[in-house]
C-alpha cells in the first residue's frame, strides 16, 4: 500500500535500518511488475466488449474468421437484426417498467430510511432487525407466494389482464415497498447528517414529509444516486421477473425480447445479429455506467464499508 | 409508519403461504389441496432433485474459493495505489453493471469450442476444452465465466483495506515487518470480517444460480443443459414451477417445498459458518476486552 511505503521512509531511519540500494530496488521492481500485470489484466478485461462489437459489425462469412477487424463493417447486422421481433415495443416497455421501478424505489427507501435513521419510535431497532434479516433470505423461498398472491389480485382489465400476472404490476409497485439492502445503506448515509439541522427545520415549522423531501434526501445525494443507479440497472435487466409474469410478446422487456430473439433463429443462431442486437440492449448500461461510475464505485464501497 | 408494515407483509405473508403450500398439492387454477409431508418424501426420491443438488454444491465449492482468492490478491494490487488505480477500478468492475442475456450470449460466444478464448489458449499451446456443449466442462466454463464479474468483490475488499488504521502498520515496520509480513498478519486478520461477509453472501447467491443457466441451456432449458449438466436447484425449482411443457410444470407445492428445502440447506451452511468463523474472523472490539 502506498501509504505504508510512505510510511516504510519515514519509519525506517527511525529503526536504524537503511533503506539499501537492492532492497530499493527490489521494491520499485516489484511495483513495476504489479502495474504491467493491471495493466494486463485491464486490457484482457475490455476484450469481450471488443469482441462484441468485433462481431456485431462482422458479414456472415467473417465469423469463423478470428480476425478482430472486419475485413467489412457489416453495418447492416444492425437493421436486420432489429427486423425480427417487436423491439420498439419491448424498449418502451423497459423504459417504463425501469422508470417507475427507481421512482418507486427511491422514494420508498428514502422514507423507511428516514424514518429508521431519524425518527425516534418505539421498536424501531426490533423492526429494523427484521428488515436487515429479509435481507439474508433466499429470493427462491418468496418467488412462488409473490406470483400465487399477483395470480389473484384483480387488475379489471388493465394491459388486457383480469389478474396482476401479464401486466407491468407485478414488475412496478413492489418497488414501491422498499427493498432491504437500499433502506440499510440509506439509513447508514442519513444517521451521519447532524440532527441539528432536522431540529431548526422543526422550530420554523416545517413538516417531518417537508424535513425529509427538502433536506435529507438532497443531502444524501451520493447514496440516493447510487440507489437509483442500482435500481436502473438491476430494473433494466431483470430476467427472472418478466420472465415469470410477461407472457404475452407485446409486453416483452428487452432481456426476454433477446432472448426469444436467439430462438427466432431457429436453433443455431446467427453470432452476428445476436451481438448486434446484445450491444444495443447493454449501451444503456454502459453509457450511465460511464458517465456516473464514480456513484457507481462509491455505492458499492459505500455498500461494502458497511458490512464489516 | 405504515410502509414499514406493508414490507414485512411483502415477505413475511408470502413466506408463510410458501410454507403453507409446501404441504399441499397446488397448482393455482384449483385450491391448494393438503397432503402432508407426500412432497418431500418425493423430493427425497427425485433423481432430478440430487442432480441439481451436485451440481450446486459443485459451484459452491468450486467457484466460492477461486473468486475469494483472487479478487483478495488483485485488490492487494489495486491497494499499492499504483498510477492509473481510478482507472483500474474502474475496468475491472465495468462487467458487474452487465448481468442480463445479452453477458450470457457474449459469453457462450467467446467460449465456442473454436471460440475467442479457446483461440487464445491455443497461442500457449494449449487444446481447449468444449465449455459449454460439453457436459464435463459446463461448470467450469461457468467459473471462467464468473471471473468477469470478479469487480464488485474487488472493490469491498478495496474498501476494506483502505479502512484498516495506519498505526498498525505502522508499528509492523518499527518491527521490522516485511511488504509479505504485513499482508500475512495485518492485512488479512483486519480483512477477515468483510472476507467472511463476502463468503456468506456469495455462497447464498451461488446457491440461487438461475438466470445463466437457464440462458445457456437454451432449448434444452427444460433439462438443464447437455445432460443435466447445468440442472441447478433453483433451475429445476423453476421448471416444476412454471415449467409450461409436460406434466412436470404448475406444481407449486412441490416447488414451496424445494424452496423450503433449499432455505434449509442455506441455514445450516449459514450457520456452520457462523460457527467455523470463531476460528479464523478477528473482530476489532474482541481486542479491548
Amino acid at each position: 500500500m502506498a501509504r505504508t511505503d510512505t510510511m516504510t521512509q519515514v519509519a525506517r531511519p527511525g529503526t536504524g535500518i537503511k533503506t539499501s540500494g537492492p532492497q530499493r530496488f527490489i521494491d520499485i521492481a516489484g511495483h513495476v511488475l504489479a502495474w504491467l500485470f493491471l495493466v494486463g489484466l485491464a486490457i484482457l478485461w475490455l476484450v469481450p466488449f471488443v469482441w462484441m462489437a468485433s462481431t456485431a459489425l462482422k458479414a456472415p462469412q467473417d465469423l469463423a474468421n478470428p480476425s478482430w477487424i472486419p475485413t467489412r463493417f457489416a453495418w447492416e447486422n444492425f437493421s436486420f437484426a432489429f427486423s425480427v421481433g417487436m423491439w420498439g415495443q419491448w424498449t418502451t416497455n423497459t423504459v417504463i417498467i425501469t422508470l417507475v421501478s427507481v421512482v418507486g424505489t427511491v422514494l420508498s427507501s428514502t422514507l423507511v430510511a428516514y424514518a429508521f435513521a431519524r425518527l425516534r419510535w418505539p421498536g424501531r431497532e426490533l423492526v429494523f432487525n427484521l428488515v436487515l434479516a429479509t435481507m439474508m433470505l433466499p429470493g427462491v423461498v418468496t418467488l412462488i407466494p409473490r406470483f400465487v398472491l399477483f395470480a389473484q389480485l384483480p387488475a379489471f382489465g388493465f394491459q388486457g389482464s383480469r389478474n396482476w400476472v401479464n401486466t407491468f404490476l407485478p414488475l412496478t409497485v413492489p418497488a414501491f415497498t422498499g427493498s432491504s439492502f437500499f433502506i440499510f445503506l440509506l439509513r447508514q448515509f442519513m444517521r451521519t447528517i447532524p440532527m441539528e439541522l432536522s431540529e431548526a427545520a422543526k422550530i420554523d415549522g416545517a413538516s417531518e414529509f417537508r424535513i425529509w423531501w427538502n433536506i435529507i434526501v438532497p443531502l444524501s445525494k451520493p447514496a440516493v444516486a447510487a440507489v437509483a443507479i442500482f435500481t436502473f440497472q438491476g430494473a433494466w435487466q431483470d430476467f427472472v421477473g418478466p420472465l415469470i409474469y410477461l407472457q404475452s410478446e407485446r409486453l416483452y422487456t428487452l432481456q426476454i425480447g433477446l432472448r426469444q430473439f436467439e430462438h427466432a433463429a431457429g436453433g443455431a443462431p446467427a453470432w452476428n445479429w445476436l451481438m448486434a442486437a446484445s450491444l444495443v440492449v447493454i449501451l444503456p448500461v454502459l453509457v450511465i455506467f460511464v458517465l456516473f461510475q464514480n456513484y457507481f464505485i462509491e455505492g458499492i464501497q459505500l455498500g461494502g464499508s458497511l458490512k464489516g | 409508519m405504515p410502509w414499514i408494515i406493508g414490507f414485512l407483509l411483502f415477505t413475511a405473508g408470502p413466506m408463510f403461504f410458501s410454507l403453507y403450500a409446501s404441504f399441499t398439492r397446488y397448482s393455482i387454477t384449483t385450491p391448494p389441496e393438503w397432503i402432508g409431508t407426500r412432497n418431500f418424501a418425493q423430493i427425497f426420491r427425485d433423481p432430478f432433485f440430487y442432480t441439481a443438488l451436485y451440481n450446486t454444491f459443485w459451484m459452491v465449492i468450486v467457484k466460492i474459493p477461486i473468486v475469494t482468492v483472487t479478487a483478495i490478491s488483485i485488490a492487494l494490487l489495486l491497494a499499492l495505489d499504483l498510477p492509473g488505480g481510478r482507472f483500474f477500478r474502474t475496468i475491472i468492475y465495468m462487467p458487474n453493471v452487465l448481468s442480463g442475456v445479452a453477458a450470457v450470449f457474449l459469453w457462450q460466444w467467446i467460449l465456442r469450442p473454436n471460440g475467442l478464448f479457446n483461440t487464445g489458449l491455443a497461442l500457449f499451446g494449449i487444446q481447449g476444452p468444449g465449455w459449454f456443449v460439453d457436459p464435463l466442462w459446463t461448470k467450469p466454463g461457468l467459473v471462467v465465466m464468473g471471473m468477469w464479474w470478479i469487480g464488485g468483490d474487488i472493490l469491498i475488499y478495496l474498501a476494506g483495506m483502505k479502512g484498516i488504521s495506519r498505526d498498525l502498520y505502522e508499528a509492523a515496520t518499527i518491527d521490522g515487518a516485511g511488504g509479505w509480513a504485513k499482508t500475512w498478519f495485518i492485512t488479512l486478520p483486519m480483512l477477515s470480517p468483510t472476507i467472511f461477509f463476502q463468503i456468506v453472501t456469495g455462497i447464498i447467491g451461488t446457491f440461487q444460480i438461475f438466470t445463466t443457466a437457464y440462458i445457456l441451456s437454451g432449448t434444452e432449458s427444460a433439462t438443464g443443459g447437455p445432460r443435466q449438466s447445468l440442472l441447478f436447484y433453483v433451475l429445476y425449482l423453476y421448471n416444476r414451477a412454471f415449467g409450461r411443457s409436460g406434466p412436470a410444470g404448475f406444481q407449486m407445492g412441490y416447488a414451496s417445498a424445494m424452496a423450503w428445502i433449499l432455505f434449509a440447506i442455506i441455514l445450516v451452511v449459514t450457520l456452520a459458518q457462523l460457527w467455523l468463523s470463531r476460528r479464523w474472523v478477528y473482530y476489532e472490539t474482541e481486542e479491548a476486552r
